[in-house]
């Protein structure tokens, strides 16, 4: 009695009854293949999210002001700067990001990039115009720190800076919506009708989720603050910090220098807050498992479901063929050769249903599923095949056991 | 004189608990030697049944003992036994008991395959065995498409196929009509008349006229034995025709 003998018996056994064997497949399949579909969805999501903070740049600290608390200790609302009840807070300044700079005090700090971000602009370009998305005031160290890369032209450097030179570089939107096809370099743009030379365009970042990324424009911080947002506070500062590791004690470093310069002391609120991109990120990638296990755990269910089809089956097939192991072990089958065959049957069962649901799956990841690309898992593959065929095993093994060690004469008995 | 194909001593089979018990077999004794034909005859419920299924091991007796060519049955392990079932006993059912689906061919083969027998092999013993039961144009036919006495014929050639010592058959005549009957006893006389072991139960006279021995069970308990034919001489039947 060979295995080659068990198999055809097992196929044998399974094509006496077509329809039953196929359903049973159907249900292991789909909940295979719901599992690793899931899984992959939710793994994509979590790796679309993980790209989005990846591109606001690595290693970097985002400083905002925070209107919320307040500098100094309790003081009544003084008459100087500002009206209402946040005076005492002090807004980001130009001298806020030079102390920032300073290599003896922030040893962790690779560069620092003060921003100011103006709000509606529109750009035109003879007839074309366009509301720029977002219109950023910067220095060069900027396109290092938040991954802007230049696909075409130039980045605008120092001396551009130093010179408050009106010099652009735009985002593929706005190239597209103001130039169309024309090559954009050297020409001019009027922004609420400055001029500036658009010296280079970025490459494209693809967009997820609400905002555009690409709808952006950036230029030299003088030149923005001279025609468009006067020179008054800071929208952010943005902190590069020399590395991966280094990015605790860029953070540590920045908060006593800004306690410092902004007269925060002890437990007062700081009147500025500090969006570290690792942090945030390990805080969504956490946020993100948990929803791929739960999608996990709800293709599971089905997956059980599907393992209780074989085990019913597997139950009503044995009881059904009880008179048949009875005759077959009355003319000399061991037990070993029984429960082969009903074993080989569980598993080719749970064996075709779980590849075809892998299959299925694979096809599946290939397309955008509610706007999410599916990242494949691979042990979420194995894990289902595994599942599956010992579902198959267990529960389709259990029942041909009781019946292989039947007397035979019990067995034919049996009604 | 060569040690008994079966021994059988003190053997009682008790049916249910309590109240419900049923004593089958109350202590039978029984030697069969080699190349015997015995008939088996008695009421209904006198444990005809019961002793057969113990001589060709599908049950296990309450008490008492059991041997087959000297080995004791009681003793051997679920393997052993499977292997005596598969290639010292042929036992035909007075229900033919057929696997369904399967072709007669495949039906004859199985005990083969059981038995680790190749495919070449097996395919020309088959073939052999249905030759003998007259069943050459009917190979592929299916259990459900064959009449009840093209079924038992095929029911004996499986038990044949593995040219056991002992053939055991209960009531295999019981389901047939009187042109099948006869086929099938030919088949046995033939096989007697080559020197096979045969144990066969019925309730017919005429059935039981063709063995050497004829057995009377009462109650559970061998209350006659009576020889027909030398143990080593042909079947009476074949020796009538013979003279
Ligand atoms: N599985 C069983 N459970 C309980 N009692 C049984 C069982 N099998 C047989 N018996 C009882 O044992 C006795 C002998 O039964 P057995 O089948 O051996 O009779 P038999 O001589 O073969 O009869 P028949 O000629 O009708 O086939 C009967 O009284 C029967 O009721
Ligand atoms: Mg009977």
């Amino acid at each position: 009695m060979n295995r080659l003998e068990i198999l055809r018996f097992a196929l044998r056994g399974l094509l006496a009854n077509k329809m039953r064997s196929a359903l049973t497949t159907l249900g292991i399949l789909i909940g295979v293949a719901a599992v690793i579909l899931l899984v992959a969805v939710g793994e994509g999501s979590s790796q679309s999210i993980q790209k989005n903070i990846q591109r606001l740049g690595a290693n970097t600290l985002t400083i905002s002001p925070s209107f919320t608390g307040g500098g100094g200790r309790g003081g009544p609302a003084g008459g100087g700067q500002n009206t209402g009840p946040r005076t005492q807070a002090r807004q980001l300044t130009l001298a806020d990001a030079e102390a920032l700079a300073d290599r003896a005090a922030a040893p962790s700090v690779a560069s620092v990039s003060p921003v100011v971000t103006a709000g509606s602009a529109t750009a035109t370009y003879e007839a074309a115009s366009h509301d720029i998305g977002q219109l950023v005031g910067t220095y060069p160290s900027y396109f290092e720190a938040m991954n802007k890369q230049v696909a075409r032209g130039t980045y605008f450097f120092n001396d551009d800076v130093l010179a408050a030179r009106k010099v652009m570089v735009l985002g593929t939107t706005v190239a597209e919506e103001l130039f169309g096809d024309l090559d954009p370099i050297g020409r001019q743009v009027g922004v609420s009708g400055v001029p500036f030379t658009v010296v280079g365009v970025l490459k494209e970042s693809g967009s997820t989720g609400m905002q555009d990324a690409d709808d952006v424009a950036l230029a030299p911080l003088p030149a923005v603050q001279q025609s468009l947002t006067g020179f008054g506070p800071l929208g952010s500062i943005v902190v590069r910090a020399t590395g991966a590791s280094a990015t605790a004690s860029a953070q540590a470093e920045v908060t006593a220098i800004l306690n410092q310069r902004h007269g925060v002391t002890g437990g007062a609120a700081a009147d500025y807050r500090i969006l570290n991109q690792a942090t945030l990120q390990e805080t969504v990638s956490a946020a993100t498992g948990t929803f791929t296990v739960l999608l996990g755990a709800v293709a599971a269910i089905s997956l059980l479901v599907g393992g209780i089809g074989i085990t019913n089956i597997m139950l009503v097939t044995v009881t059904e063929r009880t008179r048949e192991i009875g005759i077959r072990k009355a003319i000399g089958a061991p037990r070993g050769a029984i429960l082969g065959q009903f074993l080989m049957e569980a598993t080719l069962l749970s064996l075709v249903g779980g590849l075809s649901g892998v299959l299925v799956a694979f096809a599946g990841t290939r397309f955008t599923i509610a706007g999410i690309e599916p990242v494949l898992v691979p042990s979420s593959v194995a894990l289902a095949l595994g599942v599956s065929v010992g579902i198959g095993l267990f529960f389709g093994g259990y029942p041909a056991n009781r019946a292989a060690k039947l007397r035979p004469i019990q067995a034919l008995r049996h009604e | 004189m060569t040690a008994p194909v079966l021994r059988v001593r003190g053997l009682v089979k008790e049916y249910g608990e309590g109240d419900a018990r049923v004593r089958a077999l109350r202590g039978v004794d029984l030697d069969v030697d080699k190349g015997d034909y015995v008939a088996v005859m008695g009421a209904s419920g006198s444990g005809k049944s019961t002793l057969m299924n113990i001589l060709g091991c599908l049950d296990v007796p309450t008490s008492g003992s059991y041997q087959i060519d000297g080995a004791d049955v009681g003793l051997l392990d679920e393997h052993r036994l499977a292997l005596l079932r598969n290639r010292r006993v042929g036992f035909v059912f007075q229900s033919f008991n057929l696997i369904p689906r399967m072709s007669a061919l495949a039906n004859v083969e199985l005990p083969l395959v059981y038995g680790g027998v190749g495919q070449a092999e097996r395919r020309s013993r088959a073939l052999a065995a249905l030759e003998q039961v007259g069943l050459s144009d009917r190979l592929h036919h299916e259990p459900n498409q064959l009449s009840g006495g093209q079924q038992q014929r095929v029911a004996v050639a499986r038990a044949l196929v593995t040219a056991p010592a002992l053939l055991l058959a209960d009531e295999p005549t019981g389901n047939l009509d009187t042109a099948s009957t006869r086929d099938v006893l030919d088949i046995l006389d033939r096989l007697s008349a080559s020197g096979r072991t045969i144990v066969v139960i019925t309730h017919e006279d005429d059935v039981a006229a063709h063995a050497k021995r004829v057995i009377r069970l009462v109650d559970g308990a061998i209350v006659e034995d009576r020889r027909r034919a030398p143990v080593d001489g042909p079947p009476p039947r074949l020796a009538e025709a013979a003279r």
